[in-house]
C-alpha cells in the first residue's frame, strides 16, 4: 500500500465521520445508504465472488429485524402480550433495557441469520443459475408469507419498537454509526479476504465449480462459510434498520423482496460485479439517483428506476468500475500493450 | 489510486446533490394574499391504499381551499394559508417514515397530516413522536396506535373496534327476537392481515366473547384480495348467522362480487369500505342488505360554519372533484377534510404558530363539525363521534344503527340476490 | 391448528367440497397455465427468464378492459388484447430483450424485473391503482344441494377460450412452419442458423408470441377476477412454479402442471387458510426444486 493510497483512506474515512455533522439534515438518508453499502457488499460476496446470484439474501435481512425486535421485547415484556392487536400500554424501556436490547438483538440477528445461512444453503447451493436465483427469491418470498402470518410476532400488523429514549439527534447519530461502523468494518473485513486464499477459492468457484472441485476445493464449505458471513452482516443492519424505523411490518418492509432485495442487486451491477469497489460506487449512485427521483419525479420514479435497472442490465453491465478498467486500466494496475484492449478486472 | 479520488468524487458528487434538495422549502411563499403555512404529508398515491390515499388527499385538498375562499387562518393579525408537501409513500410503512424524517428534516415542516391507513400511521407516529411535529391524522384507526403513549398525534376518528360492534350487537338483538339465544349466533370473519382490519377482528371477537358467540370462521384474506371464494365456500358449509369481511376497498369490492356470484346465504353481512369501494355503482342489487360501518355519513345532522351541513359538504365536494359523479362522498375523505379543519381551529386558539403552543391547543380541540363531534383522548383519539351503520337499501346507503341516528330499519334477514 | 383440523374434517364430511375445490382450481389453473405456457417458450427457445411475465398478463387485461370502456364487446377484447400485446411484445423485444438473448442467464432476470416495475408504475399513471375489472352479464350456472356448486357461465367461457388458445399454439407449434422453426432453435440455435433459419426473426417472434398468449390470458382474467396494475407479480410467481414443476422443453407438461398447481393451491388454502395461498404457491416452489435436485443428486449432477 503506497503512502498516498493510505492518505486516501484516511481522507474517507474522516470524511465517514464528519459527514453527519457536516450535513445534519442529512443524517437518515446517509444512515440509509450506509445500509445500502452493506447490504450490496454482502450481495457480492456471493454474487460477484463466487458466482452465486441469490435474490434471496433479504430473507437475511428481515429475519435480522424480526429475531433483533423479538430478543429486545422479550428481555423486558411478553412477546406475544407485546404485540396482540388490542394490547398495550407496554411502551417503558428504561435506557438499559434499550441499549441492552440493541446490542444483544444486533449480536443475535447476526448469529441467527449466520446459522439459517448454513442451514438454507445445505438445500440451496445443489441449485444453479437460475434456479439458485429462484430458489433464494422463493425463501426471501415464503418467509416473508409465513412470518406475516404468525401471530406471536404480530402477524400483518407488524412491530413497534420503543423509540430511542435519549435526545433526537444523539439518536441519529447513534444509528448513523452503527451503519457506518458495520460497514467500515465489513469493508476491511472483505479487503482482507479477498486477498487471501479463501477469496482465491471462491473466485475458483465462479470461474468453474467443477475445476475447483477436482482442484480438492471443499466447494460446497466454502459456499456455506461465505454465505454464512453474508447472513451474518445482512442480518446485522436488519437488526440496526429494525431500530431505526422503529415501527415495521413483515411484506413491505421486513422481507421486501421486490425493493431491498432487488436493488442490492442492481446497485452491485451498476458498480461493478465483482470488485471491491463496485457495490459501494454503485450504492452510492442508485441511492442518491433514488433519492433524487423520488424528490422531482413524484409518481415516476418507480418509471425511473425500471429504466435504470434495464438500461443498466442491458447496456452497461460490466457497471462503474468495469467501465472504468476498460477506459484507465492503468488505474487498476493492468499495463496496456499497444493496440491490446484490455477486460481488466480488478479489486 | 485514482480510483480512490474518483470516488471521493463521487462522494462529494452526491453530497452537493443531497444538499441542493435543502434548501427549497425556506423562502416564505404567499397563497392568495396570505402567507403559506406549511403542513407535511406522505399519502398513498399508489400501491395496495392508493384509491384510498386519493380519496384523503382530496379531501385535503377540499379542506384547504375552502378555507382559502373564507379568508384563510387567522393568527394573531396575520393571515396564513395551508400549502402541503405531499410525497408518495407506496403504501409501504418503511417509505412513510423516511419521507416523513425527510419532510421534517429537509422540507423543515413543523406540523403533519396524517397518511392513509393504520399501517402507515404506525410508521409515521414514531417519527412525528421523535421530533416532537403535532400530526392530525384521518385514516389510522386501530387501537394499537393509541396505546405507546404518543403525544403528538391526533385522530379526528373513531378507533376500529368500534366499526362493527355494532354490527355484532344487532345480530344478538336479532337472535333474541327469534326467540333464540345471543351465544347461538356464529360468526364468520374473514380480514385482510394489516393492522386496521386485524383490529376490526380484534374488537369483533372481544364483542362476541361478550355475547358468547362463537367465531366459526376466523380466517386472513388472500395478500391480493383478488378472490376469497375458498372462505365463502366454507359460509356456505358452516352457515354463520353474521359474516364479516373487512378489507379496505379491495376486500369490501372482492367481498360483494363473490357474495354475490355465489349465492352466499347469510342473514346479516357487515363490510367496512363500501362507499370508497363504490359497490353499488359497481355491483348493483347484489349490494343490497349489506351492511356497512362508516365513520361519517351525509345525512347526519353535523353541522359547522365553514363547511355547512354534512350534505352539503357532500355536494360541494362533488361539484370540486367531478370523479365521484353519481358515487357517495366516502367517509376517508370527509374526515381528511375535518383533520385539516382540526388543524385551522387549533391555530386560530393558539395564536401563533408555535408547534408546543399548537399541541396543547389541539388537546383543548372540542369542536363541532359537519364530520360529528370532535374531543381528543388523553391518547390522543377522538372520543366525541360514535360510528354508524349503515345498510343498503335498494342501492340506497341507510342509517340502520345505533338506534340514536337510525333513519330506517334493519332488513333481516339477508337474502341472497 | 384447530382450524386446520376441522377444515380437513369438512372435506370429508361434505365430499362436495372437493368437487367444488377442484372446479374452481381447475378454472384458476388454467389461466395460470397459459402466463406459463409462454414462459416456457421464451426460456426455453431463447433462455430468456421473464419476470414481467405477470405484467404483461396484467397489461392484456388493461388493454381489454379499456377497449371494453370503448364499447367493444367484452369477448372481442381477447383477440383484441391478443394483438396488441404482440405488438408491446414485439418492441420490448427489440429495445431490450434482444440484447440479453445471448448474455449470462442473470441479466434477463434483472432486465426483465426492471421491465416489470416500469410496465406496473406506467398502468398505474394511466389507468390509476383501482381494481377494474369487466362485468360480463351472463348467468351462473349452479350445481348441488343450495346451488352449492357456482360455475359462472363468464368463467366457463374463460376456461374455454384459454383451452382453444392453448390448443391452437400446439398445434400451430407442430405444424407450422414458423412453429417447427422455433422448435428446431430452441433445440440448437446455432445449428438452426447454420440451417438457415432466421433465429433474429425466431426471438422476435417467440417473445412477441408469449406476451400475447399474456394478454389474452388478462383479457380473459379481468373478465372473470379483477386486475390492477400491481398484480403481476402473483402471476410471474405461478409462472416460475409452474415451469420449473414441468420442466423445461415439457410444453403439454406445463399444461398439466399449471391445472394441477391450481388445484393444489385451492386445496391449502382451503386447509391452512387463505392468508397462506401466496405462501402454499412458493412453498411448492421450493418443494419442486428440492426433489429435483434430489433426482439430480443421484445422478451426481447439479441443477442448472
Amino acid at each position: 500500500m503506497t503512502a498516498l493510497k493510505v492518505i486516501l483512506y484516511i481522507v474517507l474515512l474522516a470524511f465517514t465521520v464528519a459527514a453527519p455533522f457536516l450535513f445534519p439534515d442529512f443524517r437518515t438518508q446517509l444512515a440509509t445508504l450506509w445500509l445500502m453499502i452493506v447490504v450490496s457488499l454482502t450481495w457480492d460476496m456471493t454474487g460477484g465472488q463466487m458466482g452465486y446470484n441469490s435474490l434471496g439474501n433479504i430473507f437475511f435481512y428481515g429475519t435480522g429485524m424480526y429475531v433483533a425486535a423479538v430478543i429486545s421485547i422479550g428481555l423486558v415484556y411478553d412477546v406475544a402480550e407485546y404485540t396482540s392487536a388490542a394490547g398495550g400500554g407496554m411502551n417503558d424501556f428504561t435506557p438499559v433495557q434499550y441499549f441492552t436490547g440493541v446490542g444483544l438483538g444486533m449480536l443475535g440477528a447476526g448469529i441467527f441469520c449466520a446459522l439459517c445461512a448454513l442451514i438454507l444453503g445445505y438445500i440451496l447451493f445443489g441449485l444453479r443459475g437460475p434456479y439458485f436465483a429462484i430458489g433464494t427469491l422463493g425463501v426471501a418470498i415464503a418467509a416473508g408469507e409465513l412470518v406475516s402470518n404468525w401471530e406471536w410476532v404480530g402477524g400483518g400488523q407488524g412491530i413497534t419498537l420503543p423509540v430511542y429514549p435519549a435526545d433526537l439527534d444523539e439518536g441519529k447519530l447513534f444509528f448513523y454509526f452503527l451503519f457506518a461502523g458495520t460497514g467500515v468494518i465489513l469493508f476491511i473485513f472483505l479487503r482482507w479476504l479477498y486477498g487471501t486464499r479463501f477469496g482465491a477459492a471462491i473466485n475458483a468457484i465462479r470461474d468453474d465449480e467443477e475445476k475447483a472441485e477436482a482442484m480438492g476445493i471443499h466447494t460446497m464449505r466454502y459456499k456455506l462459510v461465505t454465505w454464512s458471513m453474508a447472513g451474518f452482516f445482512v442480518g446485522i443492519v436488519g437488526a440496526i434498520s429494525a431500530f431505526q424505523l422503529i415501527s415495521f411490518e413483515p411484506l413491505e418492509s421486513a422481507y421486501q423482496t421486490i425493493n431491498l432485495g432487488i436493488f442490492m442487486v442492481v446497485c452491485v451491477l451498476l458498480g461493478g460485479k465483482g470488485t471491491l469497489w463496485g457495490p459501494v460506487i454503485g450504492a452510492i449512485v442508485f441511492h442518491v439517483f433514488k433519492e433524487v427521483t423520488w424528490n422531482y419525479l413524484l409518481g415516476w420514479q418507480w418509471v425511473a428506476l425500471g429504466a435504470l435497472i434495464v438500461v443498466t442490465v442491458v447496456y452497461f453491465q460490466d457497471g462503474i468500475m468495469g467501465w472504468l478498467a476498460h477506459r484507465k486500466p492503468e488505474w487498476f494496475g493492468v499495463r496496456v500493450e499497444k493496440n491490446d484492449a484490455t477486460e481488466g478486472a480488478d479489486r | 489510486m485514482k480510483i480512490l479520488s474518483a470516488i471521493t468524487a463521487c462522494l462529494s458528487g452526491s453530497v452537493l446533490l443531497f444538499s441542493g434538495a435543502a434548501f427549497s422549502a425556506d423562502e416564505a411563499k404567499q397563497i392568495n394574499g396570505c402567507e403559506a403555512l406549511t403542513l407535511g404529508a406522505a399519502i398513498s398515491l399508489t400501491g395496495k391504499y392508493a384509491t384510498n390515499g386519493i380519496h384523503a388527499k382530496n379531501g385535503y385538498e377540499f379542506a384547504i381551499s375552502k378555507i382559502s375562499e373564507a379568508g384563510g387562518i387567522n393568527i394573531g393579525d396575520k393571515c396564513y394559508n395551508f400549502d402541503v408537501i405531499y410525497y408518495d409513500d407506496e403504501s409501504k410503512g418503511d417509505r412513510g417514515a423516511t419521507l416523513a424524517e425527510r419532510l421534517i428534516n429537509q422540507d423543515k415542516v413543523q406540523y403533519m397530516l396524517g397518511p392513509y391507513s393504520s399501517g402507515l400511521t404506525k410508521a409515521i407516529a414514531p417519527v412525528t413522536e421523535k421530533y416532537q411535529i403535532p400530526m392530525v391524522e384521518a385514516e389510522g384507526a386501530s387501537r394499537s396506535l393509541f396505546n405507546k403513549g404518543y403525544k403528538y398525534l391526533f385522530a379526528v376518528l373513531s378507533t376500529s373496534e368500534q366499526y362493527l360492534a355494532s354490527a355484532v350487537a344487532l345480530a344478538a338483538e336479532k337472535a333474541e327476537e327469534a326467540g333464540k339465544d345471543a351465544s347461538s349466533v356464529k360468526i364468520a370473519v374473514a380480514v385482510e392481515n394489516d393492522p386496521f382490519s386485524l383490529d376490526i377482528r380484534a374488537g369483533v371477537l372481544e364483542d362476541a366473547k361478550k355475547f358468547g358467540m362463537k367465531a366459526v370462521i376466523d380466517e386472513k384474506l388472500p395478500r391480493d384480495l383478488s378472490d376469497m371464494s375458498a372462505i365463502l365456500t366454507k359460509v356456505k358449509l358452516l352457515k354463520p348467522d353474521l359474516l364479516i369481511v373487512s378489507g379496505h376497498s379491495k376486500g369490501a369490492a372482492t367481498a360483494v362480487r363473490q357474495i354475490g356470484e355465489m349465492k352466499i346465504n347469510v342473514p346479516m353481512i357487515a363490510l367496512t369500505h363500501c362507499e370508497a369501494a363504490d359497490v353499488t355503482g359497481k355491483f348493483g342489487d347484489t349490494a343490497n342488505d349489506i351492511l356497512c360501518s362508516t365513520q361519517w355519513a351525509e345525512s347526519l345532522s353535523y353541522e359547522d360554519a365553514l363547511f355547512g351541513t354534512a350534505s352539503n359538504y357532500e355536494q360541494e365536494f362533488k361539484a370540486t372533484f367531478s370523479d365521484y359523479d353519481g358515487k357517495k362522498v366516502p367517509y376517508q375523505s370527509a374526515q381528511a377534510t375535518a383533520a385539516v379543519y382540526v388543524f385551522k381551529d387549533a391555530f386560530e386558539r393558539a395564536g401563533t404558530t408555535d408547534k408546543e403552543a399548537v399541541r396543547e391547543a389541539l388537546t383543548a380541540t372540542d369542536l363541532q363539525t359537519f364530520y360529528g363531534p370532535i374531543k381528543f383522548s388523553e391518547a390522543g383519539n377522538n372520543i366525541a363521534k360514535p360510528m354508524v351503520l349503515r345498510q343498503i337499501q335498494d342501492g340506497e346507503y341507510n342509517v340502520v344503527a345505533p338506534s340514536a341516528f337510525a333513519s330506517h330499519k334493519v332488513n333481516w334477514p339477508r337474502e341472497a340476490q | 391448528m384447530d382450524q386446520i383440523l376441522s377444515n380437513i374434517g369438512l372435506l370429508f364430511e361434505f365430499p362436495i367440497v372437493n368437487l367444488k375445490i377442484l372446479i374452481d382450481g381447475l378454472m384458476i389453473g388454467a389461466l395460470f397455465a397459459l402466463a406459463a405456457y409462454g414462459l416456457a417458450l421464451v426460456w426455453g427457445v431463447m433462455n430468456v427468464k421473464n419476470l414481467a411475465q405477470g405484467d404483461f398478463v396484467i397489461c392484456g387485461g388493461y388493454v381489454a378492459w379499456y377497449l371494453a370502456g370503448l364499447g367493444l364487446p367484452p369477448l372481442m377484447g381477447v383477440p383484441a388484447a391478443f394483438i396488441i400485446m404482440w405488438g408491446i411484445g414485439w418492441v420490448c423485444y427489440k429495445v431490450v430483450i434482444s440484447r440479453v438473448i445471448e448474455r449470462d442467464l442473470f441479466t434477463s432476470l434483472l432486465a426483465t424485473f426492471g421491465l416489470a416495475i416500469m410496465i406496473a408504475q406506467i398502468l398505474n399513471l394511466l389507468f390509476g391503482s383501482d381494481t377494474q375489472s369487466i362485468k360480463l352479464e351472463y348467468a351462473t350456472l349452479y350445481f348441488g344441494e343450495n346451488d352449492f356448486i357456482d360455475v359462472p357461465i363468464a368463467k366457463l367461457i374463460g376456461v374455454c377460450m384459454a383451452a382453444v388458445l392453448a390448443i391452437g399454439v400446439i398445434i400451430f407449434m407442430k405444424r407450422s412452419r414458423m412453429g417447427q422453426a422455433i422448435r428446431a432453435t430452441a433445440q440448437d440455435a446455432r445449428a438452426a442458423r447454420v440451417l438457415g433459419i432466421d433465429t433474429e426473426k425466431v426471438y422476435a417472434f417467440t417473445f412477441s408470441l408469449n406476451s400475447a398468449i399474456c394478454g389474452a390470458a388478462g383479457a380473459i382474467i379481468v373478465m372473470v377476477w379483477l386486475i390492477q396494475p400491481f398484480y403481476g407479480i402473483t402471476y410471474a410467481i405461478r409462472s416460475f412454479v409452474i415451469v420449473t414443476a414441468a420442466g423445461l422443453g415439457n410444453l403439454p407438461g406445463v399444461i398439466a402442471a399449471g391445472l394441477g398447481i391450481g388445484a393444489l393451491e385451492q386445496y391449502g388454502a382451503h386447509i391452512f387458510g387463505i392468508g397462506y395461498q401466496q405462501a402454499i404457491a412458493v412453498l411448492l416452489l421450493l418443494l419442486v426444486l428440492v426433489i429435483r435436485l434430489i433426482q439430480q443428486r443421484r445422478k451426481r449432477q447439479s441443477l442448472q
